[in-house]
């Protein structure tokens, strides 16, 4: 069982996951896009891996998805809009780094106790997939709710979205994983056009709180 | 198969396809909107044509008991909401609130929304199912932030935001299905297949199933605007334009229920997994206490009947959830019935908006003396919604009531208080916005009144006759919801 191809599989997954910590603390714009597009560039490595232990050529179609669009097109466009529209540059990260890492830590050990006593099962490999997975799944949350900057979030849903891709391909052969990872691409690169060409900027700027009642039309 | 049921099925999805296509380059709004109407008109004859030629299941699509009921509910509202939409959008034309542009944009968008609602209900295949709730996510995204006031845009990326997670959180658990079909179905599109899996089920692992069954629930059931997972809902409702407010209100929380629904026939079919119902009623009856609380609360009056959509989805996701073949009929029933009266009150809704230049409540009085077409037909809509008989929804929560208090009379209890806490917030707030000095605009509406009064007809006579063919059926499909 554990043989090489196991062992590259679960470096790749194990990394992907190491990617999401790395997103959690970054503090800068910039940095942030760019592990980012790291991020996408492990799971498009582990995708194709998949792909080929698998013997589903149909998932490299996925891959250089994740590559192409994900890795190069999308954190580019956002570095373009970023400077565009002259964002602020410095994010804040709602509960501090220390705390947050540390609910991180808890969600991984979550996923973990979660998923491997349920896919008992399932074949080992597909099982720790689905554990890291789960894993990438949590920490994208976790970003999507210690962020308060829009561009963030949306780095937040992308990277939810990698451990989706995942666990799709860790699945095997599970159909429509090339469909569904368009769906995901085109449902973000909407999202991308969305934020540029309606250039809410005050959104990126300053979303407290007390501005989301004003905007709720409900506070007199 | 034979060629006609095949081609009924092919409509339901093309006609749209075709129309969105059409109505993406066609200018002006007079033609557009009315090709909007008649595409909405075919696709709702097709799908009534399913009745008659039921096609045999294929590896992708698939007509039952239960979807058909769906499909021919959502075509119909579709078709009645294009046409509320044709004469609410020429007023926001003539005030500038859209653009020519964003018309063509608009309309299109609507075709693509029906599309992908028919898709998600046809689909027999739980993958492609979830590829046509995205899409339906993304079109009402695009349709909710449309107005690209601060307001809008905001409610458009909260619902963008929230709408995602539940999705991705769909996807999930429906990988997690997969992986639980794969051992005993063997890979492939076999796997993902509805008609395929009902015959499976109950050899699959019970405890994978019951964690994708509760990252289904959460993720669907965020569509659906089930508590704690609904506030996309009222932001979704209140900002984008009414007719939309009305198909998401009417049908898309219904076509994500749909899902939901489905995943609870496979889980009921397996002896060892969790019993989904339980956890069902929970969601549900919490949806429906918290939103009947805050009805006292609200200022807006597309926000209101907004929170009266989370009520009555918690409603009918509890009546799902008890189970059991008088609650599911009630389930069903009230599902239609809440369909048909809250988009009737979101047509009446909208028009109130445009004459009066406001959506707030404050602001709204007297509406049975200045406009009293729109008046009292908001009463009449109101009434029904309230649940006060002999309109259709009395009917379908007195259902829901007695079904309960014969099984759980525990349960009953909050479930009563809840409707009664919700029924006392309507009628209060209706009291303002309907009767009493008037107060605002007080313009003629250029409104067409047979989409809502149509609606309303139908809630009414359900309410004091239900054919018996009718009856017949849900009770048919209540059974098979087990």
């Amino acid at each position: 069982m554990h043989d090489l191809a196991f062992d590259i599989a679960h470096l790749l997954t194990g990394s992907l996951v190491l990617v999401s910590f790395m997103l959690l603390y970054q503090g800068r714009m910039f940095s942030l896009l760019n592990v980012f597009a790291l991020h996408a560039f492990v799971l498009s490595l582990s995708v194709a891996w998949q792909a080929l232990v698998q013997g589903a050529p149909h998932l490299y179609v996925t891959a250089a998805l994740a590559l192409v669009f994900k890795a190069i097109v999308i954190p580019v466009a956002l570095h373009r809009i970023v400077r565009r529209l002259g964002i602020h540059q410095t994010l804040e990260i709602v509960a501090g780094i220390g705390p947050t890492m540390l609910a991180g830590m808890g969600l991984v050990a979550l996923s973990i106790v979660v998923m491997l006593p349920v896919t008992v099962g399932v074949d080992t490999l597909a099982r720790e997939d689905l554990a890291f997975a789960l894993s990438v799944v949590l920490l994208g949350l976790l970003m999507m709710v210690t962020r308060r900057n829009a561009v963030s979030q949306v780095i937040g849903f992308m990277s939810l979205e990698n451990g989706l891709v995942l666990a799709a391909t860790g699945a095997k052969g599970m159909p429509l994983v090339v469909e569904i990872s368009i769906a995901f691409s085109i449902l973000i690169a909407f999202i991308v056009i969305g934020i540029f060409l309606f250039r809410i900027r005050e959104r990126f700027d300053t979303v407290d709180v007390h501005a989301l009642d004003r905007f709720r039309g409900e506070r007199l | 198969m034979t060629p006609l049921s095949f081609d009924a099925v092919m409509a339901v999805l093309a006609i749209p396809v075709v129309a969105a296509g059409g109505l993406a380059l066609l200018p002006g709004y007079r033609i557009p909107a009315r090709l909007n109407v008649v595409a909405a008109f075919l696709t709702f004859l097709a799908s009534s044509s399913l009745f008659i030629a039921r096609p045999e299941p294929g590896t992708y699509f698939l007509v039952d008991d239960l979807n058909i009921v769906f499909i021919v509910l959502t075509t119909f509202v579709g078709f009645t909401t294009s046409a509320f939409s044709a004469s609410y959008i020429a007023h926001e034309l003539d005030t500038g609130r859209l653009t020519p542009m964003y018309l063509r944009f608009y309309h299109a968008m609507y075709q693509v929304l029906m599309f992908a609602m028919n898709l998600a209900l046809i689909a027999n295949n739980v993958g492609l199912m979830w590829v046509a709730i995205e899409l339906a996510t993304l079109t009402t995204v695009l349709m909710v932030g449309i107005y690209r006031t601060h307001e809008a845009l905001e409610a458009a990326w909260k619902y963008f935001i929230l709408g995602s997670v539940g999705i991705a959180l769909a996807l999930l658990g429906t990988i997690l299905f997969y992986v639980a079909a794969q051992p005993v179905v063997g890979p492939g599109l076999d796997a993902m297949a509805w008609t395929i899996l009902i015959e499976e089920v109950a050899a699959f692992d019970p405890a994978l199933l019951n964690l994708a069954f509760v990252f289904l629930l959460l993720g669907y059931g965020t569509k659906v605007g089930l508590a704690p997972l609904h506030a996309w809902l009222p932001d979704a409702h209140a900002e984008g334009p009414t007719p939309i407010s009305a198909v998401l209100s009417g049908l898309l929380l219904n076509v994500a229920l749909y899902a939901v629904l489905r995943f609870k026939m496979l889980l009921a079919a397996n002896a060892d997994a969790l019993a989904p119902g339980p956890l069902m009623v929970t969601m549900g009856l919490s949806s429906l206490i918290f939103a009947a609380f805050m009805l006292y609360r609200r200022r807006d009056i597309k926000r209101m009947f907004a929170y009266s959509s989370i009520e009555h989805m918690g409603i009918i996701t509890f009546a799902f959830g008890m189970g059991g073949p008088l609650a599911n009929f009630a389930g069903l029933l009230h599902m239609t019935m809440h369909s048909l009266t809250k988009s009737a009150i979101f047509f009446a809704v909208g028009h109130i908006a445009q004459v009066k230049g406001t959506q707030r409540l404050s602001e709204i009085r007297g509406l049975t003396e200045t406009h009293p077409v729109l008046g009292w037909g908001l009463v009449l809509g109101v009434m029904a919604i309230a649940g006060l008989p002999p309109l259709g929804i009395f009917m379908s929560e007195f259902l829901v009531v007695s079904s309960t208090f014969a099984r759980e009379p525990l349960l009953a209890i909050p479930l009563v208080a809840g409707l009664l806490v919700g029924f006392g917030a309507l009628l209060l707030r209706l009291n303002g916005i309907a009767f009493g000095e008037p107060h605002g605009g007080t313009g003629p509406a250029q409104a067409s009144y047979v989409p809502m009064f149509t609606h309303l007809a139908l809630a009414l006579v359900a309410g004091v006759y239900l054919p018996p063919p009718l009856v017949t059926w849900f009770l048919h499909v209540a059974a098979l919801l087990g």
